[in-house]
């Protein structure tokens, strides 16, 4: 129930009560409520509860913290490497 | 997929966890408060990988699992009631009650039906404006804005053939029910990442410093799992007690707003019981006064439920830390995932679940 799985927002309905969504999850797609996520735009990627959208991803944070990670491991492999 | 296949990347994962047996210089206990982080934990194997000085044990982070038994019991009076629709996440089908599960109610002729989304069970009360439809609303604070959600769509659409059975707990007061334990043995914590994604994690903070533990938010995907592990070591190892945020691509400080503000429109904070655990003071949430109209527990009499839980479960004991699965006398044998005792053995988010599913502690 916690899983919430990325996916990336293909197309928004404005036309009914709440704002909707159909969300790409690497070839399944579903429906999503946008109301948590009001700035949501096509083409974004977000995190998906139960149906509703509770946060879009940082495609800067995400970069920072692989580089971040990367970095540690490079680093690692050049000191066992000596 | 993206933001998914780099997170699963096994040469960075593996370089990680050898950073962890780099950093680590004695033993540490750490807790993943999440269900669904123990499941990814084991399914991947890291608690093999990880350093011996390591050891992980399993939080209450399962929502099928902390429901109360009172409350389960409820859903299944209700839901064999004539008239009724009733209306659930998947996992709580084979969920043990006193005496049945959803699925029997269900053989028995019961209209029980399994929805993704809250909205769902909003659309089947104005397709079936006779029947009366109940949806069962558990969670933590992930599901919480979905839930709300549904009650406010029926309000302004005038639907008003539809209630929730409210189950909802909260991360924050179950932290202290375990630290506050003379037998805690947990010295970090893995924080629900998604949780932190609603809420935002300010709340966290104090609790970590009270307690003098470090705390990482940490996702769900094995190099965010590692990395969030990291950041507790390394805290550890400095003598630290901060709250590092390890999942900023989903996570900020004040977390989302207009969902915690809807959440705050339909939910008032409120004692809950918790499975296995007992009462927690201000942890969980029921309706607000001014939708009793769309509160099952007034609109159903179930207000006064005996109730009858396996003696043989130690549940309670693993959703806290203080066992693991295979602890348990009848992990395996009397209680199987086909012929569950407790409800941590039938949840993809249970830790018994994970450790037979995966073959952990099974002769």
């Amino acid at each position: 129930m916690c899983l919430g799985v990325p996916g990336r927002i293909i197309e928004i309905d404005d036309s009914g009560d709440l704002r909707m969504a159909k969300v790409d999850f690497g070839g399944i797609v579903r429906e999503a409520c946008l109301e948590y996520v009001p700035e949501a735009k096509l083409g974004d990627y977000t995190v998906i509860h139960v149906g509703f959208a509770i946060s879009l991803l940082s495609e800067e944070e995400a970069q920072e913290s692989l580089a971040m990670l990367r970095e540690i491991v490079d680093l690692e492999a050049e000191l066992g490497s000596e | 997929m993206k933001y998914v296949a780099e997170y699963r990347n096994a040469d960075l994962v593996r370089g990680v966890i050898d950073e962890i047996a780099r950093t680590v210089t004695r033993n540490w206990v750490l807790m993943e408060i999440c269900g669904g982080q123990t499941h990814a934990i084991v399914r991947h194997g890291i608690d093999q990988l990880l350093p011996p000085e390591i050891e992980l044990v399993h939080g209450p982070g399962c929502p099928v699992c902390v429901t109360p038994l009172e409350q389960i019991d409820r859903a299944l009076a209700i839901a064999a009631t004539p008239d009724v629709i009733f209306c659930s996440y998947g996992d709580m089908l084979r969920v043990p009650g006193s005496s049945d599960d959803l699925f029997s109610i269900r053989a028995a002729g019961g209209d029980v039906r399994v929805i993704y989304s809250p909205l769902d069970a909003v659309k089947i009360a104005q397709e079936n404006p006779d029947k009366k439809v109940v949806f069962f609303a558990i969670g933590f604070e992930t599901t919480a804005p979905a839930n709300v959600m549904s009650v406010v769509q029926a309000k302004m659409l005038g639907v008003t053939n539809y209630s929730i059975l409210v189950s909802h707990v909260r991360v924050p007061p179950a932290l202290h029910v375990i630290l506050g334990s003379p037998h805690n043995r947990v010295q970090g914590f893995l924080l629900a990442g998604h949780v932190c994604a609603v809420m935002g994690y300010w709340e966290y903070a104090p609790i970590a410093t009270q307690y003098g533990v470090p705390m990482a938010i940490t996702g769900f995907e094995p190099l965010d799992i590692v990395q969030g592990i990291l950041e507790n070591v390394k805290q550890l190892e400095a003598g630290k007690t901060d709250v590092v945020n390890a999942y900023p691509r989903a996570v900020t400080f004040d977390g989302n707003k207009p969902a915690q503000k809807m959440i705050d429109t339909v939910f008032i904070e409120c004692d809950r019981k918790w499975r296995g655990i007992g009462e927690i003071p201000m942890s969980g949430w029921e309706l607000r006064s001014e939708f009793d109209a769309f509160n099952a527990e007034k609109r159903f009499d179930v207000r006064a439920i005996t109730t009858d839980e396996s003696p043989l479960c130690i549940a309670g004991e693993i959703l806290q830390g203080l066992k693991k699965p295979h602890d348990c006398a009848a992990f395996g044998k009397e209680c199987t995932p086909e012929s569950p005792l407790g409800a941590t053995m039938v949840s993809n988010e249970g830790a018994c679940a994970a450790y037979y599913k995966y073959g952990r502690g099974l002769e």
